[in-house]
């Protein structure tokens, strides 16, 4: 099923004129209504009748993090507040909370994307579902609750919390599907078995997750415990929330919204926009937001896009799974590197323990790039002829995934440190 | 018959190869022959030892990737030319050496070898004027 068809399965020719249309509009807009944007732009010396085309996006100048920071907390507002109907507000753990305002306009766009999504999920007015993201400041409760009704379902605003509470709820009504975390659904499955239940006692079909990175055996854990299908739900409060993108029945890759936001890949270190298919920082343009528009905001996401038209119908262009932070980026000898793209390498050859570390030197003004992993221990071969032959598989994949050659180093299982949540994977001894 | 050495994976790291005699020596496990093969960055140490399946049980609860291996262990007398002759015969038999090691120790000669073929280098040292030790 397509909740908009028009939209999601428009001829590229129809979307690329709409885009267009789009960003012209946005630009002036917020050249007239954005100081920050005006300024950035008379200093690149550009106006908004330099910007015809989708294709002009490049001119324009990008947004980051530190930009909402430094305007807290209205300062990036276009809207007058008059027309702010509801604001949302990032977590400020690293410095000034980031404050979204909505219009009222802004909102309908919100739960006519979400009712997109939702769609795509196989969810109909005849569903009952709840929404167990939180709600208030984050966007993931309230997002996701207005796309429910506004698609016709029955919307059960679960949010977090009280879990044995929410599985009676899920058995008695009869609740179908479900928004929320990966790790919350893990930890609803678990509370189910505690209960003594299983997923043969409740009628969960769908499972929208999104709001933290997670990984194909997540989705294959939880839809095999709580017996649902599981979909990537993906959004940020910047932008708009939960329903920027999200996957459909094929499940290769999440459309976007791209008729309300659109997508760049650029390289995270030049800044220059790369060809659709290549990976790198995720960027993204509010095509028709009026509170809180933003030109090429840069969300540190690491992905691609994949172009042309899906088994399901719609031919808005799909972002890939997002497999890094270009936070986490190095570059070496000029190339860009990313652990991720190491550790998919090693996780397909059985003889490693998924456990590496990358380590990174500068010696005689050459970067150099050593990758150390765990030989398994049933792996290991009195011959040294094997052991070397193993070796060089690994730097031969290597270099073809990295572009650049890295020495292997084979070392004694549980010799890597594993540590807890977030493995560092890198020690950068170079003193730049 | 053939005898089971010990194949022990080590970095190339100050100290390592005495963690590995100081757990040997105090489960009281003796060792009769040891070698170590290296190269830039990890090494290969073997070793023939009295108690193989107890060796290879506290080397790995030390988390030690180690490993069985079949070779043949020969003594044969410390004069000029007796190991020559044995090679000799093996390679005229087409038996390929994947590496070997030895101590000469008063009238004998113990060698230790890993060939490609346990079962036909046995049948040949059978006829070479040297012993097969057995454990």
């Amino acid at each position: 099923m397509i909740w908009n068809p028009n939209k999601e399965c428009m001829s590229r020719d129809e979307m690329h004129s709409l885009q267009s249309k789009r960003l012209n509009k946005l630009v002036t807009y917020v050249y007239h209504n954005v100081p920050f944007y005006r300024n950035k732009m008379q200093e690149m010396d550009i106006t908004p009748e330099d910007i015809q085309s989708i294709d002009d996006i490049v001119k324009l100048p990008f947004t980051t993090k530190q930009d909402l920071r430094d305007n807290y907390p209205y300062g990036l507002q276009a809207a007058p507040p008059s027309e702010i109907v509801r604001v949302h507000a990032s977590s400020g753990t690293t410095g000034n909370p980031t404050i979204v305002g909505y219009t009222r306009k802004d909102l309908a766009v919100w739960s006519e994307v979400m009712a997109r999504a939702l769609t795509a999920y196989g969810i109909t007015r005849d569903d009952t579902f709840s929404v167990s993201y939180g709600y208030g400041l984050f966007t993931g409760g309230l997002g996701a609750h207005y796309g429910v009704e506004n698609l016709g379902a029955t919307v059960i605003p679960t949010s977090t919390g009280n879990t044995e509470k929410h599985i009676r709820l899920i058995r008695d009504l009869k609740i179908t599907g479900i928004a929320c975390t990966p790790s919350y659904a893990l930890y609803l499955a678990e509370t189910l078995e505690k209960m003594g239940l299983s997923k043969n006692d409740i009628s969960l079909k769908v499972g929208a997750f999104g709001a933290e990175p997670w990984t194909e055996s997540m989705r294959k854990e939880i839809e095999d415990r709580l017996g649902l299908k599981g979909f990537n739900l993906y959004g940020l409060s910047e932008i708009m929330g939960p329903g920027v993108s999200y996957e459909c029945s094929e499940q290769n890759g999440s459309h976007i919204c791209e008729d309300h936001f659109y997508p760049e890949i650029i390289n995270p270190e030049t800044l220059e926009q790369l060809p659709v298919g290549e990976h790198g920082e995720l960027v993204f343009t509010t095509l028709t937001k009026e509170g809180m528009p933003l030109l090429r905001y840069r969300t540190k996401d690491l992905c691609s896009l994949i172009p042309g038209t899906c088994a399901c119908g719609r031919t808005a262009i799909r972002m890939g799974r997002i497999v890094g932070r270009s936070d986490d980026m190095l570059i070496i000898r000029g190339i860009n590197v990313f652990p991720s793209q190491v550790e998919s390498v090693i996780l397909e050859m059985p003889e490693f323990e998924p456990q590496y570390m990358l380590i990174v030197d500068r010696i005689n003004n050459l970067d150099t790039l050593q990758v150390q992993v765990e030989v398994r221990k049933d792996f290991f071969s009195d011959d040294i002829g094997r052991m070397l032959a193993l070796k060089k598989r690994l730097s031969d994949k290597l270099k073809s995934v990295l572009s650049i050659s890295a020495e292997v180093k084979l070392m004694e299982p549980n010799s890597i440190e594993r540590s807890q949540g977030k493995s560092k994977h890198v020690i950068d001894k170079r003193i730049l | 018959m053939s005898i089971k050495q010990l194949s022990i994976f080590l970095e190339n790291k100050t100290g390592r190869i005495n963690e590995v005699t100081k757990i040997l020596g105090k489960n009281g496990i003796n060792m009769h022959a040891f070698s170590m093969a290296e190269t830039t960055d990890f090494g290969i140490l073997r070793l023939i030892v009295t108690e193989v399946e107890k060796a290879v049980e506290v080397l790995r609860n030390a988390n030690f990737a180690v490993m069985l291996t079949d070779v043949v262990c020969i003594s044969c007398p410390n004069v000029a030319g007796s190991l020559s002759e044995i090679l000799e015969r093996l390679a005229e038999n087409d038996i390929f050496i994947e590496y070997m090691y030895a101590f000469a120790e008063g009238d004998n000669a113990n060698v230790v070898i890993r060939p490609n073929n346990i079962q036909k280098c046995l049948e040949i040292l059978g006829s070479c004027n040297c012993s097969i030790k057995i454990d």
